[in-house]
């Protein structure tokens, strides 16, 4: 077995107390670093791999088990980004280090990194072994509509979905609803029939776009192009909840 | 021994022998480990009482916030006829009984200060009476004037810098709670035989002055028992022997609190920790068929309808401090005994049902005595009614149990006191931010520019050394607590000569425990600056007297509510040297000092007193409340801001550590049962560190921006908040309060 070092990373921030990402209370580690630019991100100051501060897996963990009280049988640390498919080395070091203390692990991806090709392939296998629950987001299942919105192709995403499912590792599929981008009634449809072939999940989630990040955008000097697209009404996000059959999945 | 036929079915023996109101709960309380399915809704008499009382609330807004106030009568226990809620309704009333003749109608009161009881009618427009004027300036001495005659110039300089601030000076100093279980169980008059007992041998052999006073207290104290008598009368019920059942055990109960809340104006007038042992007697008589649930829950809703009414005559100055209209009808519900059992019954179900069946509100001021150990369905259901109404507070039972024992109860806020064997010296706050101030600028205070504090050298470098700092920041709080506490000392013997609380302190023990509650303000700004001290660089800003009377700080430090030890180690040193400072200090009538990390929304009107800090609150804006960290200082979310406040030992802070959180309903979890969830591991996981106190809001911004636009809404008519130790209707706060609640952290993670 080979000896690692302790493996760092850049986080963009820390949050304590988070009940929408995974199950329970959760602690949650936002990494800096992110490949997709989509139109309606809410962290964009995540996006670059430089910035934030550098943190030990072991400084992580101390903190987050600081939290341990809370979890009770439920709760336990989810890292999210940024994309922290972009860290396998940390994210191995990390969660197998939270699985002996017995945490639960989850990881909030866009998937985007995925690939088959060595040396991603091998790295992501040894983390699905210390990984408890993937939250994989869908931004698009339509190809061209993906790339407008994200700058990226959605193939591997959807690969990595369907290896999800032949590995049965557990997945929440979730969907960020962005009227004019990604709340299409035939998407909508093509999405869910896509589930259905699916496996692994545990719940699907409909994540209503809000404008809360849009003042990030300015803060960085980069143009926000969304400004006239409002967060979705009542109707729509009952009609993507309804379509994508979220009450099935609990 | 005594027995009653009133006792019949009740097990035990030495609560027969003696008063011991605990040893009659404890042999005879039944657990309860169920959910809230058995509960009952309102009955057609509830909601019809209840309809009225919001018709009187809502005229009583319109009226400026007094409805009705009396300037002729000086309100005693026997001072007014008997009261109803409304006359013609006054049948369906299963709790009668109100402070004065009229419902919402505030009584004069003119012990504590004449000068505040008459500028309390006159700033509602009402006109006081001359002659109780003449009484009260010529012939009879009160509370307030006894404390200016005997102040030094040093106590009212420290005052008038508002360095000791908030002080029971003008005001009635509360905080004291009658054993009102008392007069259910036993009846007033072997309650008179067992004080005429302890007159007897009170002071044999040795006539000191403090065996006098003694010997007076007790005969007043007999006094006021006797009139109790004569008050229930006047509402047709003989109260010299004990209560007979449910029904009379919470009118006899409620008689004694009522006796209170007529002769005394405290800030903090609580009820105590009654819903265990009301559970006794509905439970007897559900047991033998006298008594229907629905029957039960309706004379919990009537009493709480009761401790909804209570209101006091108060002068504005008063209102900046306390805002809101605050009386802390504090009732305590749940706990657990020292055996282990829990203490969770039925009734306290009930209390907590009364914000479903009669909705949110903020008084009584509920408060779950909370243990992870608690029923988790108990645990459920009082996290449900936190979402639901964000009108309940948790204090820690594992942490108090240890110092209180299990019949404490809270007895302002979150102070704790023992039921009927305790009463406490309440003590306000000194302001530690202010403190910081005089040590660097050697006495002087930075808004008044007028020397309160001793002439030490002041600090003369052009950035402040940690070291010299501390060295004088140790003096300046020597200095404080000292001045602190003598000004206290005089303050309650003027309140023990003149306005004494001979109707509670007929319902607790002659042989009383005392406490001595002082208290700290600007806790977090304290912390952070001295953070920012240590780590950061700070620059003074000198006006042209050469007084620092601004900062500036370059640099990153670590701020408390991050769970960051670096902060969190300065917290637990500021709050242990000042509380062993205070020790060093003599305490009037040997009562045993404590202090409190609370300020109830003073924070706002102490930080208008508190020139800029080194942690860059600037000059005027308001202080953080109680315990909580600074606004904007918590990066870490809500669990990181909730841990660095448990590192606070309660075992130095007995009188209590206030923690007020707000967290937004989605954020908490997407449906309510996982709120519910939720909340229950965040209690569970802040109170097992041993934390003491949390105050719990679950809403959004928006809610409270529409409320304040809005308060003409119906919805927002009853809208509860809470606010650093007691709920509040976010209507009644001033416009400068409501943006500061806005203002705080309200924890909505993306």
């Amino acid at each position: 077995m080979d000896h690692r070092d302790i493996q760092k990373v850049r986080v963009h921030s820390i949050e304590s107390f988070g009940a929408a990402d995974g199950p329970g209370v959760r602690f949650i580690v936002f990494l800096q670093g992110c490949n997709m630019r989509c139109k309606y991100c809410h962290n964009p100051d995540t996006w670059s791999m430089n910035d934030g501060e550098e943190m030990t897996s072991d400084d992580l963990l101390k903190r987050a088990l600081r939290y341990k009280n809370y979890w009770k049988d439920s709760g336990g640390i989810t890292v999210s980004g940024g994309e922290p498919l972009l860290h396998l080395d940390f994210l191995i070091d990390f969660f197998k280090k939270a699985k002996e203390c017995g945490v639960h692990t989850t990881i909030d991806t866009a998937g985007n990194p995925f690939t088959r090709d060595e040396p991603f392939f091998s790295k992501f296998n040894e983390l699905m072994n210390y990984t408890d629950l993937i939250l994989l987001d869908i931004k698009e299942i339509d190809p061209q509509r993906h790339q407008y919105i994200t700058g990226v192709n959605n193939e591997n995403i959807l690969d990595m979905a369907k290896y999800l499912s032949d590995i049965n590792k557990t997945v929440w599929i979730r969907h960020v609803l962005v009227p004019q981008l990604s709340d299409f009634d035939e998407d909508l449809d093509k999405l869910s029939q896509f589930i259905g072939t699916l496996d692994n999940v545990e719940r699907v989630e409909v994540l209503p776009y809000h404008t809360l990040g849009a003042f990030k955008w300015e803060t960085l000097g980069i143009p926000y192009t969304l400004k006239d697209i409002c967060p979705p009404d009542k109707e729509r996000i009952a009609n993507a909840k309804e379509k994508l059959n979220t009450s099935l999945y609990k | 021994m005594a027995n009653f036929e009133q006792w019949h079915g009740f097990k035990g023996r030495k609560w027969m022998e003696e008063i011991n109101t605990r040893d009659f709960i404890q042999n005879n309380y039944t657990p309860y480990d169920g959910d809230e399915s058995f509960l009952a809704g309102p009955t057609e008499a509830t909601d019809k009482l209840w309809g009225k009382l919001k018709e009187l609330q809502k005229e009583e807004r319109a009226k400026g916030g007094v409805l009705d106030m009396d300037t002729e009568i000086v309100s005693t226990i026997t001072s007014h006829k008997p009261g109803y809620l409304d006359e013609s309704m006054k049948e369906l009333e299963t709790v009668v009984g109100l402070q004065t003749d009229k419902p919402l109608k505030r009584a004069f009161m003119p012990f504590g200060g004449i000068k505040m009881a008459e500028e309390a009618c006159t700033t509602y427009g009402y006109t006081p009476s001359p002659e109780l004027h003449k009484i009260f300036t010529e012939y009879h001495k009160t509370h307030n004037q006894g404390v200016f005659d005997a102040y030094t110039p040093e106590m009212r300089a420290a005052r008038k810098n508002k360095i000791i601030t908030g002080l029971p000076d003008t005001y009635g100093r509360g905080r004291i709670v009658g054993d009102y279980r008392r007069v259910a169980l036993y009846g007033i008059d072997m309650l008179v035989e067992e004080k005429s007992k302890d007159l007897k041998y009170c002071g044999n052999g040795k006539m000191r002055d403090d065996v006098i006073r003694q010997r007076e207290e007790i005969s007043m104290q007999i006094k006021a028992l006797k009139e109790m008598k004569v008050m229930a009368e006047s509402y047709g019920f003989d109260i010299s022997a004990p209560a007979k059942d449910a029904r009379e055990a919470c009118q006899w109960l409620y008689f004694g609190y009522l006796s209170a809340i007529k002769t005394q104006n405290g800030a903090a007038m609580s009820v105590g920790r009654i819903s265990t042992f009301l559970d006794i007697y509905i439970q007897r008589d559900l047991d033998e068929g006298k008594l229907t649930e629905s029957e039960a829950q309706e004379l919990i809703d009537h009493m709480v309808m009761k401790f909804r009414m209570v209101k006091f005559a108060r002068i504005p100055s008063y209102n900046e401090l306390f805002s809101g209209d605050p009386v802390w009808a504090t009732l305590s519900i749940a706990g657990k005994s020292v055996d282990g059992r829990h203490m969770v019954t039925k009734n306290d179900f009930r209390f907590l049902h009364t914000l479903e069946n009669m909705g949110p509100s903020p008084e009584p001021n509920l408060t779950v005595l909370y243990s992870s150990n608690l029923p988790e369905a108990f645990k459920r259901y009082a996290s449900a009614i936190s979402v639901r109404t964000s009108s309940i507070q948790y204090e820690n039972d594992d942490v108090m149990r240890v110092e209180w024992g299990d019949d404490y109860a809270i007895c302002c806020c979150v102070s704790a006191t023992q039921t009927g064997k305790e009463m406490q010296f309440f003590g306000a706050r000194a302001n530690l931010a202010k403190c910081l101030l005089y040590a660097i600028n050697g006495g002087v205070d930075a808004k008044t520019k007028v020397q309160v504090g001793p002439k030490y050298v002041p600090i003369t470098s052009e950035y402040l050394d940690y070291e010299e700092v501390m060295a004088k920041f140790d003096d300046m709080m020597s200095w404080l607590a000292s001045i602190y506490v003598h000004t206290l000392n005089l303050i309650h013997y003027m309140h023990d000569k003149y306005y004494y609380e001979a109707a509670e302190m007929a319902l607790i023990d002659t042989e009383v425990r005392r406490t001595f509650a002082t208290g700290i303000a600007g806790f977090s700004h304290v912390v952070d600056s001295l953070c920012a001290i240590k780590y950061a660089k700070v620059k003074t800003i000198r006006d042209e007297d050469g007084i620092v009377t601004d900062f500036e700080t370059t640099g990153d430090f670590p701020r408390y509510g991050n769970d960051d030890d670096r902060a969190d180690e300065i917290a637990v040193w500021l709050l242990k040297t000042f509380l062993r400072k205070i020790k060093q200090c003599h305490t009037y009538r040997d009562s045993e000092p404590t202090t409190s990390i609370l300020t109830i929304t003073s924070n706002v009107v102490y930080g208008k007193a508190t020139a800029s800090l080194p942690d860059g609150r600037k000059a005027g804006e308001p202080l953080a409340p109680g315990a909580n960290p600074s606004y904007g200082a918590e990066k870490n979310g809500l669990l990181a801001s909730l841990n660095s406040v448990a590192k606070l030992p309660y075992e130095y802070a007995l009188d209590g550590i206030s923690n007020t959180q707000t967290i937004n309903p989605d954020a908490l979890g997407h449906e309510e049962n996982e709120q519910v969830t939720n909340l229950v591991n965040i209690l569970d996981g802040y109170f097992d560190q041993g934390a003491h106190h949390l105050n719990v809001n679950v809403f959004g911004k928006d809610k409270l921006i529409d409320a304040m636009e809005h308060p003409e809404k119906e919805e927002y008519a009853n809208f509860t908040i809470r606010v650093s130790g007691y709920a509040v209707k976010f209507i009644d706060l001033t416009r400068e309060q409501q943006l500061d609640v806005i203002s705080r952290t309200c924890h909505e993670a993306m």
